[in-house]
């Protein structure tokens, strides 16, 4: 999951990198090859209870041919409490705005104390998520929306909104491991792939990075049959994934070529994907982000759907 | 020496587990004042195959500092409207005396303005056409012909926080069939989408008040149109079509005039509709008080088609269903003018069913969606039909059974789009192929083709009527 696109990647846990930072990476004790994954999963993927960016992508093909696609994407946490609970309705905001900000500002800067502890308290945090993508560019899908409610272990719900004909469509998300928008990420590296769906093993500690080694428990789901990780030690920033296929070859390749910190969070702000067979790849940019901005829960639903929260797009 | 080529692995070993390991990217490195000695830069790797730590990941640079990457934001012109240049132009594929052979031939403009207010937001989106095919550029907005098509003029607003306002010229849609509509009585545009042009042209614009109200999961929207918005129908100066008065097919031969009602607030619709997303099951129940969007009946005073009264009842379930996504649609159209179906003049109450199913399947390949749908539409009073039907007029079935087949793939990184969506009619035995084919060649450019197939053993079922009809067509899109 964590080699996902680490879009609105931070660290929670500054607090835990302190602590990792302040013993020295050799005498760090060993951490179990779980909780650095869960660690670099949070890290990629549940960074505050909600944030927002602005993204583009440039995808560039084999024959050097760019095309952009820019996006605003929205994301909420579903609090665990309500996760699953079956009632999706919009705007009952008991998640928020004094929780959020506590839990998540609150954290970040204190170092030491969490030392100890590099799972973090808020582990309820990497369950369920909301994805609201508005897209600009190019001009034949301006103000397409995608919706997306993410159900670790389980297909996602996804809607489609097309502006022109007005049209709420839901769509099918059996095919996580197809191209997002065009792009050389996949649907599963936007939203996130589940933790369980792979074993994962620590093959190496070198002096910046854990470098895992993660194999998909179904092996006829996905077009992989492993994938290396080198996480950033410190962070749990997930820096650089390589994909095998079945005869070891390395045939597809992510890269972070740029972080950031925001509001006390590392954030990856530039990465890129890249096709090895293809030539092809696509860079991702991701400015203007921002965390804890106390999203309702109803903006992510068909009403903001038909027409779009200004307020919260910027 | 007999250590020699053991080393010689060893090393060789160690140089490829190096040689994996990624520099630190920008941003994970070790800040300038740290005290251990600089983490690589990303230009010289600590091995080949680590990373680099990126900018901003170096310990201690948690420090928020000034933004490296430009705004992903292209500048916001508002001044520039948005819009596209289409062109296309399509031919029918086999002659029909009753029409001309071109099925289309129109460039189009698009333009698109939208202001935002503190309170609300205006929306424009003239099309100014040019159609080769039309006799008369004079613009009927109604209609959409002449030089100018309105697609949207609205101004939509949120005077409270659980209410929205939408006033205008909009497009509609709601109801959960793929190109099956039992729900939704807002206007189609049937030439449009027979004769080739873009799908969003299906929807014709309505003219309404939309009010939408949100709470406690629920949301209740009302739709009021103050004067009848009809369907785009299927005219004789475009397209050949059956008529049960003449016992014929007629095209350009016969003038087809139907007779619009056209008093504001008098011939006026209301479109409800109260909806739930409960956990991913969207359910919804729906209502329509208006008329039959298409000619549903004849006027012997007038001798002219007209749209007698109509109230729609229904329901629908959309969900999540064994990787893909299942609905369920139910209406029930009460023909108020005919309320026993013993007018043969006015079209019967119906009864609508549809059940549909769509996923991807990358079992097969990837990029590949299929969806299947099944429609059932159901004459009420079929026995009083038959017993006042008039002498030469064609009896219809009780029952019109109606499948669905979409199968869309696309290749070439998401260039290349070919979609077939299928209708086919067991018991009328007809069928309407939809076949498109589009490619992007960049950002900007698009071209594509298509081709519209009607057939049937009948000259008067639904899509067997069309059957001269049938066309293919290809154009070009700039999009800005």
């Amino acid at each position: 999951m964590n080699r996902m696109f680490p879009w609105l990647v931070t660290v929670t846990l500054a607090a835990a990198a302190a602590g990792a930072q302040n013993e020295g990476p050799a005498a760090a004790p060993a951490l179990a090859v779980e909780a650095i994954v869960a660690n670099a999963n949070r890290v990629s993927y549940y960074q505050g209870r909600d944030g927002r960016a602005q993204v583009r992508m440039v995808v560039v093909d084999a024959q050097g041919r760019e095309r952009t696609r820019e996006m605003t994407i929205l994301r909420l946490d579903v609090p665990a409490a309500a996760a699953g609970s079956g009632d999706a309705k919009g705007g009952d905001g008991k998640r928020g705005d004094g929780e959020a900000p506590a839990a998540g500002a609150g954290k970040a800067p204190a170092a030491g104390d969490a030392a100890a502890n590099p799972a973090p308290a808020d582990d309820a945090h990497c369950g369920e998520q909301k994805f609201y993508v508005r897209f600009r560019q190019p001009a034949d899908v301006d103000k397409t929306t995608f919706l997306v409610w993410k159900k670790p272990g389980q297909d996602d719900d996804r809607w489609l909104y097309l502006p022109a004909l007005d049209l709420v469509k839901r769509v099918s998300s059996a095919d996580k491991r197809s191209s997002f928008v065009g792009s050389h990420f996949f649907y599963e590296d936007v939203s996130g792939r589940h933790v369980a769906a792979d074993t994962h093993e620590l093959v190496e500690t070198t002096k910046n990075y854990y470098v895992v080694e993660s194999k998909p428990v179904d092996a006829k789901s996905v077009e992989f049959a492993a994938y290396k990780m080198w996480i950033h030690r410190e962070s749990f920033t997930v820096v650089k994934v390589e994909f095998r296929d079945a005869a070891g070859e390395v045939y597809r390749r992510y890269e972070v070529l740029g972080v950031e910190t925001v509001q006390g969070r590392p954030t990856v702000t530039k990465a890129r994907m890249s096709d090895l067979r293809s030539n092809g790849s696509t860079t991702v940019t991701y400015s203007e982000v921002a965390y804890d901005l106390g999203l309702p829960d109803e903006v992510f639903t068909e009403r903001y759907l038909r027409r779009e929260p200004r307020q919260w797009l910027r | 020496m007999k250590w020699a080529p053991t080393l010689g692995v060893g090393l060789w070993l160690a140089a490829s587990a190096v040689a994996q390991e990624p520099e630190l990217p920008p941003g994970l490195g070790q800040p300038p004042a740290a005290q251990e000695p600089r983490r690589p830069t990303p230009q010289q790797p600590a091995a080949p195959d680590e990373p680099a730590l990126p900018t901003g990941l170096e310990s201690g640079a948690a420090a928020e500092g000034p933004r490296a990457e430009p705004s992903a934001r292209s500048e916001r012109a508002w001044a520039r409207p948005k819009g596209f240049v289409d062109l296309r132009a399509g031919a029918r594929t086999q002659s029909d005396p009753l029409q001309r052979d071109l099925s289309l031939a129109e460039a189009r403009l698009r333009l698109e303005f939208e202001h935002a207010f503190d309170r609300g937001v205006l929306r424009f989106k003239p099309d100014l056409v040019a159609d080769a095919l039309e006799s008369s550029q004079s613009v009927d907005l109604e209609r959409g012909r002449g030089f100018l098509d309105l697609r949207e003029g609205s101004f939509a607003t949120s005077p409270l926080p659980f209410l929205d306002l939408k006033v205008g010229r909009q497009v509609l849609t709601w109801g959960t069939g793929d190109l099956l509509f039992l729900n939704d009585l807002f206007p189609k545009d049937w030439v449009s989408f027979f004769v080739g042009r873009d799908e969003e042209y299906l929807k014709a614009p309505s003219d309404a008040l939309k009010v939408g109200m949100f709470g406690a999961g629920l949301n209740f929207e009302v739709v009021y149109t103050p004067r009848f918005d009809p369907d785009r129908f299927v005219r004789s100066e475009r397209l050949s079509f059956f008529d049960p008065l003449a016992g014929r097919v007629i095209g350009r031969d016969v003038a087809f005039a139907p007779e619009v009602p056209d008093r504001w607030f008098r011939d006026d619709e209301f479109a409800a509709r109260l909806s739930g997303n409960f956990g991913g099951h969207e359910l919804a129940a729906y209502g329509y008080w208006g008329r039959w969007k298409s000619p549903g009946g004849f006027d012997g005073v007038s001798q002219r088609p007209v749209f007698p009264r109509l109230g729609v009842y229904g329901a629908s379930a959309r969900t999540q269903f064994a990787g893909g996504i299942a609905n369920l649609e139910v209406g029930y159209y009460d023909s108020r003018q005919d309320p026993g179906g013993a007018d043969p003049l006015v079209e019967n109450s119906q009864g609508r069913f549809l059940a549909g199913f769509e996923r991807d399947l990358p079992q097969l390949a990837a990029h590949l969606t299929v969806g299947a749908q099944y429609y059932l539409e159901a004459m009420l009073d079929h026995a009083e039909f038959r017993r006042t039907l008039p002498t030469g007029v064609p009896e219809r079935d009780e029952l019109r059974h109606v499948l669905t087949l979409r199968v869309t793939k696309e290749l070439l990184e998401q260039r290349l789009r070919v979609s077939v969506f299928t209708y086919a009619s067991p018991s009328d035995r007809d069928w309407y192929l939809r076949g498109t084919v589009s490619y992007a060649i960049d950002d900007a450019w698009s071209v594509f083709g298509g081709v519209n197939w009607f057939g049937g053993r009948r000259d008067f079922t639904f899509f067997g009527q069309f059957e001269d009809n049938s066309n293919v067509y290809l154009g070009a899109r700039l999009a800005f």
